[in-house]
């Protein structure tokens, strides 16, 4: 076709118009399926890191400008567990997110990774299963630990040559466990709380461990 | 030039990897594993089958001034359909290749065929081209992944068969460099001695 000034504009218009009907089309029917991966990848993660249970209560609540869910599961009217969905922004690329799953007294029952751009072959070995950073948690409470990577003088295995992706997940499970005690700590004052066993106090206390282990981490910048 | 030939030439003569050197950018950056590389080859194949059906079909009403942009919004709209339905039905694999596919836009394979070859030529032989440059694309990045798998995980496919860590630079950028630099040399030689 000729290159006069109308043609061009009918032509690209044209094609653009239809390419993006076809686009549109496409969000349309996938919208949904695309929903429900995200949503059983959710599921999943849900029951991989907790007990049986046959209610859940997601509490959506805000730790250091990063959005932190804390789902209270429980069974026969008792807590079973916590799984909260938690985050950090000092990955090695950016922004990764866990699902963190705690036993009712506060101890780590699984870790799960729910997203994560982290190098390939390093930093994703966080994803496998009894990496050193899950097995450093697994059945144990964080205010029972230093909580950073062995090279800052914590109790945490890193993993090998990814050093800030080790942090970055330390960084992550110590919000969950301080959104946790937040949670439980409010559900200790309502009416069903007494079942819970704990206390203001100790409640108090752990958050600000885990507060200070975070300006710590921070504070760090090596590199990976 | 033959059906059959046009599928050949893509894989052989005219590999987009290792004679065109097109698409370096993905290339480098996928091929972590023979799963990631073979992903990232299959999700370029269908836009390059697609964009070259579409493109061979529209050639005569494109005015020559306007006829970049008007494949690559074609392109564009096709990269972002296969991206909507990975993201939909294989939600494993694009959590893996996700920040890649929509680079597949600017891959110079899919531009470079659209341009060198489906505008030049039928619907047919268009959409065969696609597919053996596509495949040339796929098996080239099967083939980096496994080497960079094997070398830097020990695994390959994902099945282990080396105990703890492998040499970790296979799997960081210099190590996409060395494999492909050496997979290169040898392919080259290979097909030289075959004429």
């Amino acid at each position: 076709m000729k290159n006069t000034l109308l043609n061009m504009i009918l032509v690209l218009g044209g094609i653009s118009t239809i390419a993006s009907a076809g686009v549109g089309y496409v969000y349309r029917i996938t919208e949904e399926p695309i929903a429900a991966a995200v949503e059983a990848n959710k599921t999943a993660a849900l029951g991989d890191v907790l007990p049986d249970f046959d209610a859940i209560v997601p509490l959506e609540s805000t730790l250091d400008g990063i959005p932190v869910t804390v789902h209270t599961a429980t069974a026969g009217g008792s807590v079973v567990g916590y799984a909260v969905e938690t985050a950090t922004t000092m990955g090695f690329s950016g922004e990764f997110r866990l699902m963190v799953g705690f036993a009712p007294d506060g101890k780590v029952l699984a870790v799960k990774v729910l997203q994560h751009a982290e190098t390939p072959g390093l930093g994703s070995k966080m994803v496998d299963a009894g990496n050193p950073l899950i097995a450093s948690f697994e059945g144990r409470n964080p205010s029972d630990m230093r909580m950073a990577v062995r090279k800052d003088g914590g109790e945490v295995d890193a993993l090998t040559a990814a050093t800030i992706t080790s942090r970055a997940y330390v960084d992550a499970i110590a919000r969950a466990f301080a959104a946790m005690l937040e949670a439980r700590g409010s559900a200790l004052n309502s009416p069903f709380g007494e079942a819970l066993g704990g206390g203001e106090n100790v409640v108090l206390e752990a958050r600000e461990g885990a507060s200070e282990n975070l300006t710590n981490d921070a504070k760090q910048t090596d590199n990976e | 030039m033959n059906k059959l030939g046009i599928i050949i030439s893509g894989i052989v003569k005219n590999n987009p990897t290792f004679v065109l050197l097109l698409g370096m950018c993905p290339t480098l950056g996928t091929t972590t594993s023979a799963v990631n590389g073979a992903g990232m080859g299959a999700a370029t194949m269908a836009v390059l089958i697609m964009s070259n059906i579409v493109i061979s079909l529209v050639k005569s009403i494109i005015p020559s001034k306007v006829r970049i942009p008007a494949y690559i919004v074609i392109i564009a709209a096709f990269v972002t359909i296969v991206e909507l339905c990975m993201k939909a039905w294989l939600p494993d694999l694009y959590a893996t290749l996700g920040v890649f596919i929509p680079l597949i836009v600017v891959n110079c394979i899919i531009l470079g065929r659209a341009e060198g070859f489906a505008a030049k030529n039928g619907v047919v032989d268009s959409a065969l081209d696609g597919v053996g440059i596509g495949l040339g694309f796929t098996l080239s990045l099967t083939l980096v992944g496994a080497v960079r798998e094997v070398l830097g995980s020990g695994s390959v496919f994902g099945w282990r068969f080396i105990e703890g860590d492998g040499m970790l630079i296979f799997v960081l950028a210099p190590g996409a460099f060395l494999v492909l630099g050496y997979i290169m040399v040898m392919f080259n030689k290979l097909v030289a001695k075959t004429k």
